[in-house]
């Protein structure tokens, strides 16, 4: 287990969290655990409880679906300092697609029913933390409105 | 080919200039009039994408600069601009890698070792590469822009001494329509450049990145305020690549795309390669952001 300062050390020095004040740290801290997955292995599946997210701190997680008669298709992969999972924020809080590691993942997770909770109380974290996700979303949703031009496709 | 390809084309290449209106001034140097080069070389990069290497008839070779065309004139089927892709420095191979589209491109397609198309050029604005002295490289490309700059990357890497981090961030639609895949992987190879690759589709065994090249920006690598950047594809693709620049912090003034417009005389002539007041053959296809950027975001100028 890493100390709480070590937490705080690693939030402090992770981009997403720039700008956030010590006690805002602290209490993101406390809900935070380091996370490791083996290149394979699933961080979560479509359906199941969106009870975290992740900062990624080193590898590569495919984001995928399962189409029938395809397999897994992969929608887009995401890379360190990226975050992963925001269905933590909305309920009814379940993951919308699967989440599996390519390579050997480190990362940070941050409990989403401890932050919730927190948030509850001190509104100025939940602002804090949507002033941090919208962008995230926004440019995701932006990349994949692209991806769906198929930009590269041949002239019809 | 007919027994004197050269001659048989040259007369046909004559008409045509004729028939392009242009002002009976010009000189031997006729830049409507199409040089005879023999195809050297045939490769198939893609299952649409090919790769011609020509040297000329008679006469030198023909020298460029990275991010000049030249206007091919296949026999029978018409004149098509492609950007050059060989090494500027080794110009004794004039290269083109072309994806085959409509009725040109197709008839192209179907030449073999040994044929003989006419070339006129080089021609447009080169990407300046002394704006990238003492600063960081990112070249953007995609799908087949990676052909035009080429040439750039052989000049970034010829004067490497003088350049920060050189980033090349490539994407393409699927790992089977990555371009010059050797060439590519090699440059991923070394320890003075850094490549990132991404596709749109993953199929088979592809285990890398997955998503827009505008995402690839992201992962930095390179001092965006200190950064000379070099764009090349779709136009959508250049524009959103060009604003995930800009935000980053990378400046207009250093910021450069190459566009493309259909031609017909590539020397100022006809006006059919108008955009805005500039005509693409001419005054680009190179372009500075900041020169274009209001035009950019209209669509049909
Ligand atoms: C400065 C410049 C450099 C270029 N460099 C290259 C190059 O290195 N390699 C290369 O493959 N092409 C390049 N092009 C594009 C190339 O010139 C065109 O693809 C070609 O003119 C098409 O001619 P065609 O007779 O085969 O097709 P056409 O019969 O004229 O068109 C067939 C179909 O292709 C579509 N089409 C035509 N032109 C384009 C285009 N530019 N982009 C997308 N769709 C198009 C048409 O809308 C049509 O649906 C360049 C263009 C310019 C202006
Ligand atoms: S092609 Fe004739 S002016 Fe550009």
């Amino acid at each position: 287990m890493v100390s709480l300062q070590d937490m705080d050390d690693l939030l402090n020095a992770h981009p997403f969290f720039a700008g956030l004040g010590p006690k805002h740290l602290d209490e993101l801290a406390g809900c935070a655990r380091n996370e490791r997955f083996d290149a394979g292995d699933y961080i979560f599946h479509e359906g199941g409880m969106a009870d975290r997210f992740y900062i990624l701190r080193h590898g590569q997680v495919a984001v995928e679906v399962k189409v029938p008669h395809k397999g897994s298709v992969v929608l887009e992969t995401l890379h360190e300092d990226d975050t992963l999972g925001w269905s933590w924020l909305v309920p009814p809080h379940h993951w919308t697609f699967d989440a599996r590691a390519v390579s050997l993942v480190r990362a940070i997770s941050l409990d989403g029913v401890c932050l919730r909770e927190k948030m509850e109380t001190d509104h100025e974290l939940g602002f804090h933390l949507m002033a941090r996700f919208v962008p995230v979303m926004g440019e995701r949703l932006r990349a994949a409105r692209l991806q769906m031009l198929d930009l590269y496709a041949p002239p019809a | 080919m007919d027994t004197a390809p050269g001659a048989d084309l040259a007369a046909r290449l004559t008409q045509t200039a004729a028939a392009a209106r242009v002002p009976a001034s010009m000189t031997a140097l006729d830049p409507m009039r199409p040089r005879p080069f023999r195809i050297e070389r045939w490769q198939r990069d893609l299952s649409d994408t090919f790769t011609i290497d020509l040297a000329p008839l008679e006469g030198s070779p023909l020298t460029f600069r990275p991010g000049q065309f030249n206007m091919l004139y296949i026999h029978g089927a018409g004149e098509v601009p492609i950007s050059i892709s060989g090494d500027p420095e080794r110009p004794e191979r004039l290269i083109h890698t072309t994806r085959a589209v409509g009725q040109v491109t197709n008839a192209m397609k179907a030449l073999r070792v040994g044929d003989v198309i006419g070339v006129r050029g080089p021609f447009g604005t080169p990407w300046p590469v002394e704006a990238a002295d003492g600063h960081d490289v990112v070249i953007v490309a995609g799908g087949i822009g990676l052909a035009p700059l080429r040439p750039l990357i052989h000049a970034v890497l010829a004067r490497r001494g003088r350049l920060g981090n050189v980033v090349l961030l490539y994407g393409a639609r699927t790992p089977e329509d990555i371009l010059y895949r050797k060439q590519v992987s090699a440059w991923r190879g070394r320890f003075d450049m850094t490549v990132h690759v991404t596709v749109d589709r993953a199929t088979g065994r592809w285990s890398g990145p997955v998503g827009m090249v505008t995402k690839l920006i992201a992962r930095g690598g390179f001092d965006a305020r200190d950064t000379a950047a070099y764009v090349c594809g779709p136009e959508i693709m250049m524009r959103h690549v060009a604003q995930a620049l800009l935000d980053r912090g990378v400046a207009a003034e250093r910021l450069f795309l190459s566009m493309e417009r259909n031609m017909k005389c590539a020397i100022g002539f006809c006006g059919h390669c108008q955009w805005g007041p500039d005509f693409v053959c001419k005054d680009g296809p190179v372009f500075r952001y900041d020169r274009v950027a209001t035009r950019l975001a209209q669509s049909e100028v």
